[in-house]
């Protein structure tokens, strides 16, 4: 049971990254960047690739590079060449399989398994002290931590402000003399670094990468950020974010009590369409529920139409 | 300050929707001159505030901020120097984010990577105390709290914070109630007269397009048919300006939206 939490724990963490980038494209840019999958599996392969050749530290920026650059052609696209944003995230998403195999090298796997990585770094860094079990907890959460605390900073700054405001009111954006399309392309740079350093760090964590590895992201980390938002509703950006991580863990915890239970592990993306889309329905459904009771109410007072 | 020579603008031109909505507009502002526009309904009185605003670009002509050409130049560009404000309350402020934000936002102030510092924050009390709202107690509360008013005394608030060369209003008080509307109304007053911004407003209220300011335009059909100012201006009373507007154009003012006296009469 304690395994098994913490296996969640740990896998929560990992893709708490891709909910944080969600975070900031599809609650602060009001973006829905489909290209998450993609960039995922992007970072996890140009980040396999880096530790392969001997550089498991290095991986981590070369992932977030890799991300950031996925971010600004989606940005590009949209912003510049006057593609819907939702059309923009396809086609990328479409390109970077080709990308993909092409950073491995032409395979569609890479195997981490005799190469260091992050993970037997820290195992080796933490062997005789009390944290030797949790070195990988030790590492996702100082990582994790990390990243909400610096997210949390940027979004204070002038710079975060306006990214907030892109989504909520462009107008006024505009209005501060600033750029939404400079705004846009910081946000999804920003966001595509964090999925990449996702999926780089999933890669290293189960010793390999492959193509399919993103496949359904995109689904499972809205379903965490939905959770999330639900824990912190109001509040600040620090508390939202943290809502987001503690979203991506809960998803994990349900996930993996579900697999107890003796569902398939094949699943996982069905229940993660589930989640999502009740979700977002339920608010819209209990709007709808008054307007259902009083036209049931009324049946035949419902004059011609 | 503002100069715009021969603009014309039409929308979806050689389809049936074609609308020339500004006709050969030639407009000239002095610093400091704060300008009133009247005008019936589709008259073109929003467009020549998108035109000077940068939100499309016009078909031809010219528009020139205290001599620069900025006829091409993209609106959050123009917005250094020009505020604005609209009918809408929602279209100024982001509702999402606390008044300490938006104001942050707003003040331009400091690079990309300044945080709201502690002076900032008694600058905003300062300047929101002055409202009489008690906004500066709320500096941490999301705008979208705020009513119609609140929200668009701080969106006037935001405009002017950066003193602008140009302040632009678009009937900013005619989604209010009569009060709310007043007090805002005083508002922009005392921030236009105590920093001497050049301000062109639109109005639907004829009393106020007559006392307000120093001068007054009418427009109709995308063309500006009466400008008035000076001596001319302050003996004029709301029946004179129909039936000047009558001599020029040939018809009565449609005044359906357009109230003749004050409000509350
Ligand atoms: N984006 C647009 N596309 C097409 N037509 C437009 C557009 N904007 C304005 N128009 C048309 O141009 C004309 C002038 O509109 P405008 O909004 O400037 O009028 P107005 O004087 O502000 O009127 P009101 O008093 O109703 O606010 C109208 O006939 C309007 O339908
Ligand atoms: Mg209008």
């Amino acid at each position: 049971m304690l395994s098994l939490i913490q296996t969640a724990l740990e896998l929560g963490l990992i893709y708490a990254l891709t909910v944080l980038a969600l975070f900031l494209s599809y609650s602060m840019l009001d973006v829905c960047d489909l290209s998450t999958d993609g960039c995922f599996t992007l970072g996890a392969a140009a980040g396999a690739v880096v530790a392969l050749s001997g550089h498991p530290l290095l991986a981590l920026p070369a992932a977030m590079l890799a991300g950031m650059t996925s971010g600004l052609v989606t940005a590009l696209l949209q912003t510049r060449l006057g593609i819907d944003s939702l059309l923009a995230g396809i086609i990328v998403n479409t390109g970077l399989y080709s990308v993909n195999i092409a950073v491995m090298a032409g395979a569609s796997q890479v195997s981490l398994n005799r190469t260091d990585t992050l993970f037997t770094l820290a195992r080796d860094l933490l062997k005789s002290t009390p944290l030797a079990g949790g070195h990988k907890l030790v590492v996702l959460a100082v990582l994790t931590a990390l990243a909400v605390v610096l997210l949390t900073l940027f979004l204070n700054t002038r710079l975060g402000l306006a990214i907030r405001a892109t989504g909520d009111n462009r107008d006024m954006v505009r209005a501060s003399s600033i750029d939404p399309v400079f705004t846009v392309t910081v946000g999804l740079c920003l966001s595509g670094a964090l999925t990449g350093l996702s999926g780089c760090l999933l890669a290293q964590y189960q010793r390999s990468a492959e193509i399919n590895l993103g496949t359904g992201v995109l689904t499972v980390a809205l379903a965490s950020l939905l959770i999330g938002r639900v824990l912190a509703r109001r509040g600040g950006i620090l508390l939202r974010a943290a809502g987001a991580v503690a979203g991506a863990f809960l998803f994990r915890l349900i996930y993996a009590l579900a697999l107890q239970l003796d569902m398939p592990a094949y699943m996982l993306k069905l229940t993660s369409a589930v989640i999502v889309a009740l979700t977002i329905a339920v608010p819209y459904l209990k709007k709808q529920y008054p307007l259902l009771l009083r036209a049931n109410q009324g049946k035949g007072g419902k004059g011609t139409c | 300050m503002l100069n715009l020579t021969h603009i014309t603008k039409t929308f979806n031109p050689g389809t049936v929707n074609e609308k020339t909505a500004l006709r050969d507009i030639s407009l000239h502002l002095d610093r400091g001159d704060f300008v009133t526009v009247i005008g019936s309904n589709g008259a073109g009185k929003s467009t020549l505030m998108g035109a000077i605003a940068g939100d499309f670009l016009t078909d031809s002509g010219t528009v020139e901020l205290d001599g620069r050409d900025v006829t091409l130049a993209p609106s959050h560009l123009r917005a250094k120097r020009m505020g604005r404000l609209f009918q809408d309350p929602a279209r100024g402020t982001a509702p999402g984010m606390t008044i300490e934000e938006n104001l942050t936002l707003a003040g331009g102030k400091g690079g990309w990577f300044s945080r709201t510092s502690k002076t900032d924050r008694s600058r905003f009390r300062e300047i929101l105390s002055q409202l009489d709202m008690g906004l500066e107690d709320r500096l941490r509360q999301p705008v979208g709290l705020l009513s119609g008013g609140q929200r668009q005394a701080l969106a006037l608030l935001m405009a002017t914070m950066e003193t602008p060369d140009l302040l632009l209003l678009d009937e900013h008080t005619a989604a209010l109630d009569p009060q709310t509307a007043e007090k805002v109304l005083a508002v922009t007053r005392r921030v236009v007269e105590e920093n001497r911004i050049t301000t062109l407003m639109v109005t639907h209220n004829m009393t106020q397009a007559l006392t307000l300011g120093t001068r007054t335009l009418m427009m109709d059909s995308g063309s500006i048919v009466l400008d008035i100012g000076g001596e001319e201006r302050k003996t004029m009373t709301v029946e004179g300006l129909l039936a000047a507007f009558r001599a020029n154009v040939g018809r009565g003012l449609d005044t359906d939206r357009i109230l003749l006296r004050p409000e509350g009469e």
